[in-house]
């Protein structure tokens, strides 16, 4: 079964733990710009609002990249392949989500890959504003279909678009 | 079912792909038209002048016998012409190849300027992997090059010569840099830039001829600028601009304007011919008009739909959003949609020429219709998102206007609706062009 990243809002208090672990486990520094999960913050409005790449089925920065340097792990993970990756960024601007980023001091993109099964943002969350759950207790399944369905005249099939899981 | 495509870029490749993966059976032609090479990807060329990747890293798909394994058949030619009565194409020599629906993704080529010595040797486009291979032998470090052409494609080369260590001139006829991709103020930053790092940009230039020789130690040519200097070269590359394929198609049938003219469904004016990426005229998103795109994400877009209809699912292209991003010597820009604004539409701006920052944002009514930024990467995709899905903006409208730096809030509160609502997908629609 899928797992995916479940993002509660309501709960997230700003700590920007989930940042510090990204940017550790990912970049080996504890730098939030290198984070690949974002805390934004609404300063108005005192809330918080984690974000990151929801590994969705389009595959927009997939079917964008020239050199095939993304590609979809059986687990439906969009993984960036650091050693095909030249750095054009068109994936940047593909991702409609923008959850795609450019790192200059490596000269590749960046993204979020969910540390390839055990999320560190999630396990450094100490509010539960971040977990990591089946996607179909998640109702994260049933999310995607009405943010799809909802949207008019997109499928979700795109030329790297991995086979449906059972 | 015999399906030939012909052209093996993005659009060709990404097409065949889709092909077999809506029809198991079906025989799959993919025609590529350049000498011996495996389909790659022009893109990655400046990529490949400058030595970050080997020629092997250009190519658009990395696995050995990536297209024997999916039965796709591919094959080098050039093609002389469609018979769009007995369904053939003619291929280069004497050879035909029948076909029940054939995919035209002949792609674009540069445009080679009327000037005298454009001919010479070591004056290049750069285009191909064999035009890097002719580059690369007059681009050592310190060599003095003479870029024609500072517009997307030329900026780009201009980053590969850059770090290659050559000493560069570029000469463009437009008063400012990517003048098709940006504003003065963007442009204006663009050639500040070069300058400070030592590259000598000359806007409101046009070349007016190349000589053999000159006096010049390690140049052998001489660019004669219309502002009466004499610059030594030992490489010109000329970048200015490209023209979609289609030659071949005169006698076919197949209409054409400055592309190949298709339908919604990426059909040509000829049964069971079909077109896409940068040979044919697709639809703007921005304009609902058909334009030639000549961008990757296009390519793929109108290869994937392509071939969805040839394969009997219809699926009509609803349009795509023009976009571009480039690396200028370590400056990133990037512009999006209707970046030159919408008619009684408003404008925010955030300029900051000392640190070479700018985000210009153009709004219709309450929503995003186009964008630009320099010097701004992080979470750039959300313009796309919201141009694309056309969300409005309601409150955060006025908001952008006020505080454009704001951009990544409004985003996160348009698109994903209100907190605590889990995890709602951003979703990404495709408007139906205003105007058919």
């Amino acid at each position: 079964m899928l797992k995916a990243l479940v993002i509660d809002a309501g709960k997230c208090t700003g700590c920007k733990q989930c940042e510090m672990a990204c940017s550790y486990v990912k970049e080996g520094e504890f730098n939030v710009a290198k984070s690949r999960i974002r805390v934004f913050d609404f300063h108005t409005e005192a809330r918080f609002v984690p974000y990151t790449c929801t590994q969705c089925a389009e595959a927009w920065c997939q079917q964008a990249c020239p050199v095939n340097a993304i590609t979809t792990n059986a687990d439906g993970i969009k993984i960036v392949h650091e050693n095909l990756c030249v750095g054009c960024k068109v994936c940047t601007i593909a991702c409609p989500f923008g959850t795609v980023n450019y790192n200059a001091s490596t000269g590749k993109v960046i993204k979020c890959d969910l540390c390839l099964g055990s999320p560190a943002c999630a396990d450094a969350c100490p509010t539960g504003a971040i977990t990591f759950r089946d996607s179909e207790q998640a109702g994260f399944d049933k999310m995607r279909v009405w943010a799809t369905q909802a949207a008019h005249g997109t499928t979700t099939q795109g030329p790297n678009t991995p086979a449906a899981k059972g | 079912m015999n399906y030939v495509v012909l052209g093996a870029g993005p659009a060709g490749v990404t097409a065949a792909e889709t092909l077999r993966s809506v029809d198991k059976n079906a025989s799959i032609t993919l025609i590529g038209g350049d000498g011996n090479e495996p389909p790659y990807s022009r893109m990655a060329i400046p990529y490949f002048i400058y030595g970050k990747i080997g020629e092997d890293g250009t190519h658009l798909r990395q696995e050995n016998g990536h297209y024997d394994k999916l039965g796709i058949r591919f094959l080098n030619a050039r093609a002389g012409g469609v018979d769009t009565k007995a369904k053939r194409l003619h291929l280069s020599g004497a050879d035909t190849l029948p076909y029940d629906k054939l995919l035209i993704a002949t792609g674009a080529s540069p445009i080679i300027p009327r000037m005298a010595g454009a001919n010479l040797d070591g004056v290049e486009t750069c285009w191909t992997l064999d035009d890097s291979r002719e580059i690369l032998k007059h681009a050592d470090r310190g060599a003095p090059v003479v870029l024609v052409g500072a517009g997307f494609i030329g900026s780009i080369i201009l980053e590969a010569l850059y770090l290659r260590g050559c000493k560069i001139t570029v000469v463009e006829l437009a008063p400012r840099m990517v003048a098709r991709m940006m504003d003065e103020t963007a442009g204006g930053m663009l050639g500040r830039w070069c300058r400070k790092k030592g590259v000598d940009v000359r806007v409101n230039t046009k070349v007016n001829g190349i000589r053999q020789g000159s006096d010049a130690p390690g140049a052998k040519l001489t660019v004669d600028l219309s502002d009466g200097a004499a610059i030594p070269a030992s490489l010109v590359v000329l970048a200015v601009g490209v023209r979609s394929n289609i030659g071949f198609l005169v006698g076919s049938g197949i209409a054409t304007n400055v592309g190949i003219k298709v339908d919604q469904f990426l059909r040509t004016s000829a049964p069971d011919v079909y077109a896409a990426g940068d040979c044919c005229e697709g639809l703007d998103l921005s304009t609902g008009k058909p334009d030639m795109l000549a961008i990757q994400p296009v390519a793929v877009e109108h290869g994937r739909i392509a071939a969805l209809n040839m394969a009997g699912r219809p699926t009509p292209h609803l349009g795509s959003l023009n976009m571009n991003v480039l690396d200028t010597m370590g400056l990133i820009s990037s512009s999006f949609g209707l970046w030159q604004g919408a008619p009684l539409g408003r404008t925010a701006k955030l300029i900051d020429e000392d640190k070479f920052k700018y985000l210009k944002l153009e709004f219709e009514g309450d929503r995003l219709v186009g964008a630009q930024c320099v010097g701004l990467t992080d979470h750039v995709g959300m313009l796309r998102g919201l141009i694309q899905t056309g969300l409005k903006l309601g409150i955060w409208r006025d908001r952008l206007l006020e505080a454009p730096e704001r951009l990544r809030e409004a985003y996160i509160a348009v698109a994903q609706g209100k907190p605590g609502f889990g995890p709602a997908q951003p979703h990404v629609n495709t408007p139906v062009p205003k105007v058919a």
